[in-house]
């Protein structure tokens, strides 16, 4: 796995600027300054890439939104406030490379024509935080982070940013108020942070994996890029595959690996037990069956035909011992405690869904009850102010839809039937 | 009682404010500093604060109130944080909780007697692939099995 972000990933003390610098780190930076900043932009437009951070927005388009003329400052903001269940990635990147990162922020901060960056640090990663500056600190000494980066004329300021503790954050417009020094509440859409965003200027807001792989761009060119994954969905993505798996961890493959021989290959396979769904893009998006993700490629278009998402590549393998209610119940009942409460959809919507899962897990549960779930996953769908709500909704439907059978069970048995599979119980054996 | 910074600590306080180009961003870093200073943010810190950020009380209180890290009493000495997610579920997180219950006396949301421990249980660490896992104050401890978690609460001082 030598391709875009994690070549150096294994490197020892990669983080220390003179191994970095040893191994290629910033020899991207002439490159970049010898082109204009809308130069920058066509070629992450002609690279392909999208938004690493689970929405698969292409990158290049969305910085060309940025307006250069509004006397504003400019600001860009990188998420790594990961906390999407089943996703472990950026923190990859994070401990091993944080050069890279900052490599990438610079070339992204030159191309949208800001000045001032922000990194945004989920609160538990104080570890992550702390090497992040001490590698500031060392760029900073050496004239790449400062006033006049290697004598280029060109200023950049890189603070990092420590959030404490809330899954919202990691939404961009909830982050940006966070950032702002209020309480992680999203923001209706538009203005988009683009034009309005952090302190009301115009904003780009990215993933770290997407920042992560901007260097290589600039320095092989969008073409370049191109020479991995497929005409959609080009360059390479990590995935962080965990659950019941032999080798769980992070893999970076170029786009359109079929998930098979990426599962066999690269993880190991399961732990010996069946499998019995995957979820690929992180808890947020629908689950597939072991027979519709077999057949699927690791591409954007492929995971839409298959009925999910590729999300935030979390990838979170389950085979048969689990019982699908009891799942479906342990995700609700992460939406329902980082609700941020703003909307009444998704504040009682999540609520409720954990109550009547939990209840039909206990056997107790109401002939209505499966009906009564999709219909709080219809109300909660796209009637928010963020997706946060989807986020639930799309599971609720997809478990019922591939486990139907599972959930009807519990109901006519008035128990759960693998309560010697259940999540439970595998654990004592 | 009076909350004061330290001398070292209030030295800080204007770097933290060049970062950004409001007085009100600076409200997480400093309140970071009290709670690394003190462990937690009283009543009186978070007027101290904001009277530092040009704000009313109430609005430093509701920030402190939506983010689950920042303590708004005394822990123990220890935070011990068990992963409970489905993720670590799945990689069998739930011995853990019973087994650091156990060991340390404490129920989830109690402090031990011996004003040692606190224990918690919170959602999805990003630590998926390596779980079960805790994180006890700034470190995280990963792929744990009962005679790692003995020797990690054994090592603690
Ligand atoms: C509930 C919710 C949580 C999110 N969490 C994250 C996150 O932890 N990290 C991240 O990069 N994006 C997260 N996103 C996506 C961001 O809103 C945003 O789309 C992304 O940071 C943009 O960067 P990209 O275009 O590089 O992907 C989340 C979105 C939602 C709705
Ligand atoms: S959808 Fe949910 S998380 Fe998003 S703003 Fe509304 S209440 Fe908050």
């Amino acid at each position: 796995m030598t391709f875009v972000l994690t070549k150096n990933c294994e490197v020892q003390n990669m983080p220390q600027l003179e191994v970095a610098r040893k191994h290629g780190a910033y020899a991207s930076l002439e490159k970049l300054f010898a082109r204009q900043p809308k130069d920058i932009i066509e070629e992450v437009k002609t690279s392909g890439l999208r938004g690493r951070g689970g929405a698969g927005f292409p990158t290049g388009m969305k910085w060309s939104f940025v307006p250069q003329n509004t006397g504003k400052p400019i600001y860009l903001v990188v998420n790594a406030d990961e906390s999407e269940p089943g996703t472990f990635k950026d923190r990859f990147l994070l401990e091993r490379d944080p050069h890279l990162l900052i490599e990438g922020i610079i070339a992204a901060s030159y191309a949208i024509g800001s000045h001032t960056a922000y990194v945004y640090f989920r609160g538990e990663f104080y570890r992550q935080w702390e090497l992040f500056e001490k590698a500031c600190a060392e760029a900073r000494a050496a004239g790449l982070i400062g006033k006049n980066i290697l004598g280029k004329g060109y200023d950049l300021e890189i603070y990092a940013h420590r959030g404490a503790g809330a899954y919202i954050c990691g939404e961009e417009t909830a982050l940006l108020s966070s950032l702002e020094g209020g309480r992680g509440y999203p923001r209706i859409k538009p203005p988009f942070p683009a034009i309005e965003g952090l302190f009301a200027c115009p904003t780009i807001v990215n993933n770290v994996e997407t920042i992560c792989a901007v260097p290589y761009i600039v320095r092989e060119g969008g073409a370049g890029y191109r020479k991995f994954g497929t005409e959609k969905s080009s360059g390479t993505k990590l995935f962080s595959v965990c659950g019941h798996v032999k080798k769980p961890g992070v893999y970076e493959v170029p786009l359109g690996t079929p998930f098979k021989s990426f599962f066999k290959d690269y993880c190991g396979g399961t732990n010996g037990r069946p499998l019995k769904a995957v979820i690929v893009g992180g808890s947020s998006v629908p689950v597939l069956t072991a027979e519709q993700v077999m057949t699927m490629t690791l591409d954007y278009e492929a995971a839409q035909i298959a009925g999910t998402l590729l999300g935030s590549g979390g990838m979170i393998i389950v085979d048969d011992s689990v019982c699908a209610v009891e799942a479906l119940a342990d995700l609700a009942r992460f939406y329902a405690h980082e609700s941020c409460g703003q909307c009444t959809p998704c504040r009682e919507g999540t609520g409720w869904s954990k109550k009547i899962l939990d209840r039909l897990e206990a056997g107790r549960g109401e002939d209505s009850d499966i009906s009564l779930l999709l219909q709080l996953a219809d109300n909660m769908g796209g009637k928010t102010i963020c997706t946060f709500a989807d986020a639930l909704a799309m599971p609720i439907r997809s478990w019922i839809k591939c486990f139907r059978t599972e959930f009807e069970d519990h109901l006519r048995l008035k128990t759960c039937p693998m309560k010697i599979g259940t999540l439970n119980s595998i654990r004592s054996s | 009682m009076k909350f004061q910074f330290t001398k070292e600590r209030e030295a800080k306080l204007p770097n933290i404010f060049a970062k950004y180009p409001t007085k009100r961003a600076a409200m997480l870093p400093i309140l970071w500093l009290v709670q690394e200073q003190e462990g937690w943010i009283s009543e009186e810190a978070m007027q101290v604060v904001a009277a530092k950020l040009e704000l009313a009380p109430g609005a430093v209180q509701e920030v402190v109130s939506f983010y689950t890290m920042f303590n708004r009493k005394p822990l123990g000495q220890h935070h011990i944080q068990v992963c409970n997610n489905f993720c670590c579920r799945l990689r069998g997180a739930d011995w853990l909780v019973d087994y650091v219950k156990q060991k340390t006396g404490c129920k989830v949301g109690e402090t031990s007697s011996d004003g040692r421990f606190h224990l918690s249980t919170v959602e999805c660490l990003a630590s998926c692939g390596t779980a079960p896992m805790m994180q006890i104050n700034n470190d995280y401890y990963e792929n744990l099995t009962p005679e790692k978690v003995d020797k990690i609460l054994k090592d603690l001082t």
